[in-house]
C-alpha cells in the first residue's frame, strides 16, 4: 500500500539543485574547469611567457625591452644552433627507426608462449622505468674515457688495442647517447606493440598460414596493417619526447665535445640558463615549436588516414 | 547574581585582560601582529671543494663557531662547480634563493645587476691585508662597485711525473711549448700521454686554453674592449700547434674530460701531467698507501707543479678566481655582510686557508709572508698565482662580455673543432663570428 501510495502520490519534482546537475552542459563547465586551469597555468602560461621572453632582450636580472625578433635573426646565423638543429632530427631519426624495429621484434617474441612469460614482460619495462639520471650516470661509466667497462672488456678479448673515445669523439659521442636514448625507448615500444599484438586475432595468422603464406607474408600483410594505429600513436609519443629530450644528452656530454651533441634543449639551456642569457635560450627553445608542429600533424593525419581504412 | 563590588570587576576584567595579553587570545585581543626576535639566518652555496678537508672543517668548525658568535643560523650548501652558474640564474629570476653565491671568475658581472655592493667590505679588507691584487680586484670590481667579496684563488699550475720527464730527458718542466710538444711526443709513445681537457668545464679548459692564447700573442680584443683581435697571424699559429700537439703527445680522450677526470687520470697512472690545482698532489700526499707508482713508491713523492711553458709571447697564467656575491634578492643582507666580515678575518679565513695546504691563494699580499709556503717546496709555485694571474678579456676588461665569452666556452671550442679536424683558419674565423656577435652589441 506504500508503494502504491508513493506512485500515485505523483512524481515528486527533484530539488532544484539536483536539476542542475543533470544540466549537461553546466556539469561539463565544472567537471573540465579543473583540468583547464592546470593546462592553462602550467602550459600555456609558460608557453605565453616564454614566447615574451624570447621577443625581448632579457637578460638574468634584467628584463629587458622588446625587441621583435632580433632574437631569432641572431639564432639563423648561429653555426651552433643549426647544429643542434640537424642533431635533433638525426637523433631523433635513427632513434626512432631502431627503437621501432627492436621494440617490434621484442614484442613479437613476447607475444609467444613460453615459461616466465609474465616476470620476462615485467623486467623488460626495467630501462623505461629507472629514472633516466641514474640509468644514463651507469652508462656514461660505461663509457668513460679512461675507466670504460667497455673498452676494458673489448680490450681484454683482443679485440682493440687502443682506447675508443666514446663521449670525445664527436661521432661517436653521438652514436654514444642515440645506444642510450634506444636501450631506454625499446621497453615502451615493445610493452605498446606487444598490448597492440594481443588484439590481432590469432585466427587471422592461422587463416594466411592455412593458405600458405610465409611468415614475412603474414608479418606483412595481416600483422602489419592491423597494428599500424598502435604503431603510430607510440611512434607520435615516441618522437615528441625524443625531439625535446634533454637529460640524457645533459648528463652524458653535456651537449659535447665542442657542441656535437647539442640538442634543443640542451643548447637552450647552455644560452638561457648558464650564460645567463635568458630571451636567447627561450628563442631556442621556441624554434623547437614549428618543426614539431608539423612532424606531429603530419603524423596525426597519416593515423586519421590510417584508421578510416 | 551575587552582590559584585565594581572594584572586583574591574579587578577581574584587569587579570583576565592580563591573561588574555597572551597566546592566541592576547594576540586577538591586541589587534597587532606579534613582533617574534626573527632569528639571523644565512644561506651560503658554494662549490663541492677540492679539497675535501677544508668543507669538512667549515660544517664542523667554523660555521659553528660562527653561528654561536654571530648568533645566527648559517646553512652551507655545496653542489658541483659547473652548477652554480644555473642556480644563481634560476634564483635571481624566481626572485628567492641562497643568500651568498660563490662566483667564479667573471661570473659576477653577468650578474651584477643582481648583487648588492659589497664595496665597503672589501675596501677594508684590503686595507688590513696588504692590498687585492690587481687580477682579484678586476675580477669582482668594474671600477664602480664591488660585484663580489674576493675570496680565494685556486691556482693552475702543471701537475707532473718527475720520474716519467727524467726518463725522457727532462731533468725539470719543458720551458716552451716546442719543449713540451718533444716530451709528449717520447711520452705518449711510451703510453704516458698528457692529459689536457678542451671540453666545457669552468676550471681546467679555460685555465690552460686562455694562457695558451696569450703565449703566442693571440687575444680576444684590443685594448680599446671593442675590436675583436683574435682572428690573427698568432692565433692561427697557436692553433695549428695545438692540433699537432694534440695528435702526438695528449690523451685524445680529453675532450669529454670535465674537471674531475683529469685527477682520476692522473692518479690512476695514466696521464704524465696536467694543468690542475694543487688537489692531485693534496690527494695524493693525504692518502700515500692508496696512491703509488707503479715501482710501488708513495705517488705524491713523484709529483713537481710547474706554470705554464712560455711562448712567442711570453708565459701567462690564468687562475680561477672564487668570490662570493651578495644577493640584492636575499632578505638577510645585513646577516650575510656581518657573516663576511666574520669569516675574511684573520684568525678565522686563517684556518681555512691551512686547511687548503697551499691548493688556494688568498686574494690580498699579507699572505704571502704565512709559514705555510715554506712548508712544502711542491706547493711553492702557487704562492704567487694570485698575484701573476691575467683576466679572461685581455686586452680589454674582464667586464661583462669577456664572461659571456668565458661562460660560451668560445676559446676553448676554437681549439676543440680544430683538433677534431676543422682548419685552423676556420676554427679561429669561427670563434671571431662568435666574439663579434658577443662585442658588437
Amino acid at each position: 500500500m506504500a508503494v502504491t501510495a508513493v506512485s500515485t502520490a505523483g512524481a515528486r519534482k527533484p530539488p532544484p539543485r539536483l536539476r542542475k546537475l543533470e544540466d549537461e552542459r553546466w556539469l561539463a563547465a565544472v567537471l573540465l574547469a579543473p583540468t583547464a586551469v592546470l593546462l592553462g597555468l602550467f602550459i600555456a602560461y609558460p608557453f605565453f611567457e616564454g614566447v615574451m621572453l624570447s621577443l625581448s632582450s632579457a637578460k638574468v636580472g634584467d628584463p629587458g625591452q622588446f625587441v621583435g625578433l632580433a632574437n631569432f635573426a641572431k639564432l639563423w646565423d648561429d653555426n651552433i644552433f643549426w647544429t643542434s638543429v640537424w642533431n635533433t632530427f638525426w637523433y631523433t631519426g635513427v632513434t626512432t627507426v631502431f627503437k621501432l624495429g627492436l621494440g617490434l621484434w621484442l614484442a613479437m617474441l613476447l607475444n609467444r608462449h613460453f615459461k616466465g612469460k609474465a616476470i620476462v614482460r615485467a623486467f623488460i619495462l626495467l630501462p623505461f622505468i629507472i629514472p633516466t639520471v641514474l640509468s644514463t650516470f651507469a652508462w656514461k661509466w660505461m663509457f668513460d674515457p679512461t675507466f670504460s667497462v667497455i673498452n676494458w672488456s673489448l680490450f681484454k678479448l683482443g679485440l682493440i688495442h687502443m682506447r675508443i673515445n666514446w663521449l670525445g669523439d664527436p661521432s661517436l659521442a653521438m652514436d654514444s647517447i642515440m645506444v642510450v636514448n634506444i636501450w631506454r625507448g625499446v621497453p615502451f615500444f615493445a610493452i605498446s606493440l606487444l598490448a597492440g599484438l594481443q588484439t590481432i586475432s590469432p585466427e587471422l595468422n592461422e587463416a594466411a598460414a592455412i593458405d600458405g603464406a610465409r611468415p614475412w607474408a603474414r608479418f606483412w600483410y595481416v600483422t602489419w596493417p592491423l597494428l599500424l594505429p598502435v604503431t603510430m600513436v607510440v611512434m607520435l609519443f615516441s618522437v615528441i619526447q625524443t625531439f625535446a629530450d634533454f637529460q640524457l644528452v645533459y648528463v652524458m656530454t653535456g651537449g659535447g665535445p665542442a657542441n656535437a651533441t647539442h640538442l634543443f634543449a640542451t643548447y637552450a639551456y647552455q644560452i638561457g640558463i648558464v650564460s645567463g642569457l635568458l630571451s636567447q635560450g627561450a628563442a631556442v627553445s621556441l624554434a623547437m615549436f614549428p618543426f614539431l608542429f608539423v612532424i606531429v600533424v603530419v603524423q596525426l593525419l597519416y593515423i586519421r588516414r590510417v584508421e578510416t581504412r | 547574581m551575587v552582590n559584585t563590588k565594581r572594584r572586583s570587576v574591574i579587578k577581574l576584567a584587569g587579570s583576565a585582560a592580563a591573561v588574555a595579553s597572551t597566546g592566541m587570545a592576547g594576540i586577538l585581543a591586541s589587534g597587532r601582529t606579534p613582533a617574534y626576535a626573527q632569528q639571523k639566518a644565512v644561506h651560503w652555496l658554494r662549490w663541492v671543494d677540492f679539497v675535501p678537508a677544508s668543507d669538512t672543517l667549515l660544517r664542523k668548525e667554523l660555521l659553528p663557531r660562527a653561528e654561536k658568535e654571530l648568533g645566527m643560523k648559517i646553512t652551507l650548501e655545496t653542489v658541483n662547480g659547473n652548477d652554480l652558474q644555473p642556480r644563481a640564474t634560476a634564483a635571481i629570476q624566481s626572485g628567492t634563493g641562497p643568500d651568498l653565491i660563490q662566483a667564479f671568475n667573471t661570473n659576477a658581472y653577468i650578474y651584477a645587476n643582481s648583487v648588492v655592493d659589497l664595496t665597503d667590505i672589501a675596501e677594508d679588507m684590503s686595507k688590513r691585508e696588504g692590498g687585492i691584487y690587481k687580477y682579484c680586484r678586476s675580477l669582482c670590481s668594474d671600477g664602480k662597485m664591488f660585484m663580489s667579496m674576493p675570496w680565494a684563488v685556486p691556482g693552475a699550475m702543471i701537475s707532473y711525473r718527475k720520474s716519467w720527464f727524467e726518463e725522457v730527458g727532462f731533468n725539470a718542466f719543458p720551458k716552451t711549448w716546442q719543449e713540451l710538444h718533444d716530451a709528449a711526443k717520447k711520452l705518449k709513445a711510451k703510453g704516458r700521454p698528457i692529459g689536457q681537457t678542451l671540453g666545457h668545464t669552468f676550471g681546467d679548459a679555460p685555465t690552460f686554453t686562455y694562457p695558451y692564447m696569450w703565449s703566442w700573442g693571440g687575444k680576444e680584443v684590443e685594448a680599446d674592449g671593442k675590436t675583436v683581435a683574435i682572428n690573427s697571424k698568432e692565433t692561427i699559429e697557436s692553433v695549428k700547434f695545438m692540433t699537432q700537439l694534440w695528435k702526438d703527445g695528449c690523451d685524445e680522450g680529453a675532450l669529454a674530460w670535465d674537471d674531475t677526470n683529469n685527477n682520476r687520470a692522473f692518479l690512476s697512472g695514466t696521464i704524465s701531467a696536467t694543468l690542475n690545482g694543487a688537489s692531485i698532489y693534496i690527494e695524493s700526499s693525504r692518502k700515500p698507501d692508496t696512491y703509488q707508482t707503479e715501482k710501488g713508491t708513495p705517488l705524491f713523492k713523484d709529483i713537481l707543479h710547474s706554470p705554464l711553458p712560455a711562448g712567442p709571447a711570453g708565459q701567462f697564467g690564468m687562475h680561477l678566481m672564487q668570490s662570493d656575491m651578495l644577493m640584492k634578492y636575499s632578505k638577510n643582507q645585513a646577516a650575510s655582510k656581518e657573516f663576511l666580515k666574520w669569516i675574511h678575518d684573520e684568525k678565522n679565513y686563517g684556518e681555512w686557508f691551512n686547511s687548503q695546504k697551499g691548493y688556494s691563494t688568498p686574494c690580498t699580499a699579507m699572505w704571502e709572508k704565512n709559514p705555510l709556503w715554506d712548508k712544502d717546496p711542491v706547493m711553492a709555485p702557487f704562492k704567487v698565482a694570485a698575484r701573476l694571474g691575467q683576466a679572461p678579456g685581455f686586452a680589454g676588461l674582464p667586464n661583462q662580455k669577456a664572461a659571456e665569452a668565458l661562460s660560451k666556452y668560445i676559446i676553448t671550442d676554437m681549439y676543440a673543432k680544430a683538433v677534431q679536424g676543422m682548419a685552423a683558419e676556420e676554427s679561429v674565423k669561427w670563434a671571431e663570428g662568435e666574439l663579434k656577435k658577443i662585442y658588437s652589441v
